[in-house]
């Protein structure tokens, strides 16, 4: 049996009682990649000689001692590269320096193996709009593995990563792991330093884990979160020991189901196996209980609004000048920026760029940016009120399963319309994750669906309790 | 047909992209598709509602302002396409 179906939990008990080395691992989980990324293509490049060298000196007896973790393609890591999917990092860009996120990973002994793939700066919801490969669905292989971190997701659900980071700023960890049936976890907005994670929209944007088990998922957690000067929205809050509330049980626990997430737009079947999940929930001792999150249908506009007005300011640094692709047939410096850029950004960063500029420009900034930003505050009173009532909210993670590869490129705004139940958590920088709740039988395949769960900011505990407890109930 | 009309060269040239005409017909129509949806926003009663920028309290940080470690040149131009005597180059600017 290959070490890499094993979960964090039991390979740490392997590694410290010496049954395996930290080196047997990382070799484990690289024979797994050659075998079957070629099929999957989850990761855009690993170093085995990088990798086995920090297994030498991995001190096992840490949290996170000799575990592989596989990083998504926007996380800087010194000397490896970090490409965003994009063409325009694709050549002439070495990580010069370390995010955060990565050197507390390694802090509690953790080896960064692996680059994974992405939608292109993160933006897209099925990774068909990397520039540099196509990810597949580990449950079907003719069908997207959701995005943006979808090689994260697919590398985790087939088998060829233990467990991998992925950055999450309107679904982009949630649904990937929704829809190739593994955990994702989003933090509170500030728990993990965005230092050296390369920015999409810097209001939204946080990191965090996609592992089989929820428990892996709390464990990693722990070594994500934590206070950085150099991220100035990062928050000074201690961090919990969140596996501490795994195993404890969810009676009493007041779970809301928001009324404006079972809507017309929900997948028959992915609403019957929610539905199912809910009942299951209610079978555990929580109390169920309809709530409303009344402006749920202004998110994707809102969203698709401020997310690209931060995107065209944030990726205005791609000038071909300091790193990534630099055009050979540009006669002066105007010619030069337009050239470069348009040369390495695809057609899905460039319509964003595009967007983000328009909103924010001359004349429209009061109609849109301002009025997103105001119907933003509408969204995150809406969970404030929420949460005097109920300790978690309960919903579909996706509307629907994973589609076909190819089927809704060319129809931007269907696509963007898919994010409406992940969307509300990032507006409102609050905690969320995607957990299994079974398959459904679709078009001849079995695809997973997702169920997400929500808590007020900073109760990262009440989530994994109530996400744990499912889990496992 | 939609409310909006979107002069796309001039956003284009504002975010420093080169669109063919091709390219920029088919960006102004999904953007005008996309832009119509956006309306939503419009219908909302926002009279009184204050912007939020960041979801949680997060005020200025400031920090002392002291000399911290930093890139040496050689790792800040590590990645530079082009560099010429320690620094950057760019296409001439001055005649």
């Amino acid at each position: 049996m290959s070490l890499t179906s094993l979960s964090l939990t039991e390979l740490r008990q392997k590694l410290t009682t010496k049954e395996i080395s930290a080196a047997d691992l990382v070799r484990d989980v690289a024979s797994a990649i050659e075998a079957r990324n070629p099929v999957l293509g989850a990761y855009l490049t690993w170093d085995l000689d990088a990798a086995l060298k920090e297994a030498e000196t991995a001190d096992v007896t840490q949290p996170l001692g000799g575990l592989p973790i596989a990083i998504k393609d926007n996380i800087n890591v010194e000397g490896q590269p970090c490409t965003c999917g994009s063409k325009i990092l694709a050549e002439n860009y070495t990580a010069p320096y370390t995010a955060t996120a990565i050197q507390n990973l390694r802090q509690a002994g953790a080896i960064p193996f692996g680059r994974l793939n992405m939608d292109e700066f993160a933006m897209g919801s099925s990774t068909e709009n990397s520039a540099l490969g196509v990810t597949r669905n580990p449950a079907a292989l003719d069908r997207i593995p959701g995005g943006s971190s979808g090689g994260s997701a697919s590398s985790v659900a087939g088998g060829i990563a233990l467990a991998a980071l992925g950055s999450d700023t309107g679904g982009s960890i949630r649904q990937p792991a929704a829809l190739c049936g593994c955990v994702g976890m989003k933090p509170t907005y500030g728990r993990v330093s965005r230092f050296g994670l390369i920015a999409f929209a810097s209001s939204l944007d946080q990191i965090g884990p996609i592992t089989r088990s929820v428990a892996d998922a709390a464990l990693l957690t722990n070594h994500l979160c934590g206070f950085d000067p150099r991220d100035s929205t990062s928050l000074k809050e201690s961090v919990p020991d969140f596996t501490a509330v795994l195993g404890r049980d969810i009676k009493g626990l007041r779970i809301g189901l928001p009324k404006e997430y079972f809507i017309d737009g929900l997948h028959p079947d992915v609403e019957a196996s929610v539905r199912k999940g809910i009942a299951k929930l209610e079978a555990l001792g929580a109390h169920i209980e309809e709530i409303s999150l009344p402006h749920t249908e202004a998110g994707v506009a809102t969203y698709y609004v401020l997310a690209p007005a931060e995107a065209s300011a944030n990726l205005a640094r791609f000038d071909g000048v300091r790193y990534g692709h630099r055009s050979a047939s540009a006669n002066d410096l105007m010619e030069h920026y337009l050239k470069s850029r348009s040369e390495g950004f695809g057609p899905e960063v460039k319509r964003r760029i595009l967007l983000g500029t328009y909103v924010l420009s001359s004349g429209y900034y009061d109609a849109y940016y301002l009025q997103a930003q105001k119907a933003r505050t509408l969204i995150r009173d809406d969970f404030t009120k929420a949460f005097e009532k109920v300790d978690v909210i309960v919903s579909p993670t996706s509307p629907t399963p994973a589609h076909k590869l190819g089927e809704l490129i060319g129809d931007p705004l269907q696509a963007y319309l898919e994010d409406v139940f992940t969307i509300p958590a990032n507006l409102a920088g609050l905690p969320a994750i995607s957990v299994p709740c079974g398959t459904i039988a679709h078009e001849g395949a079995n695809l997973p669906v997702g169920l997400q769960f929500i808590t007020k900011a900073l109760d990262e505990a009440t989530l994994f309790q109530a996400a744990h407890a499912f889990e496992v109930g | 047909m939609s409310a909006h009309s979107i002069d796309i060269h001039r956003v284009a040239k504002l975010a420093r992209l080169e669109l063919s005409d091709d390219e920029a017909t088919h960006y102004a129509a999904q953007l005008h598709r996309v832009l119509d949806h956006m309306d939503t926003l419009a219908k909302l009663d926002l009279s009184g509602v204050e912007p939020t920028s960041h979801a949680l309290p997060v005020y200025d940080v400031v920090r002392p302002d002291e000399a911290r470690p930093g890139f040496s040149q050689a790792q800040a131009l590590s990645n530079a396409p082009k560099s010429v005597l320690d620094q950057f180059q760019i296409p001439k600017v001055i005649e």
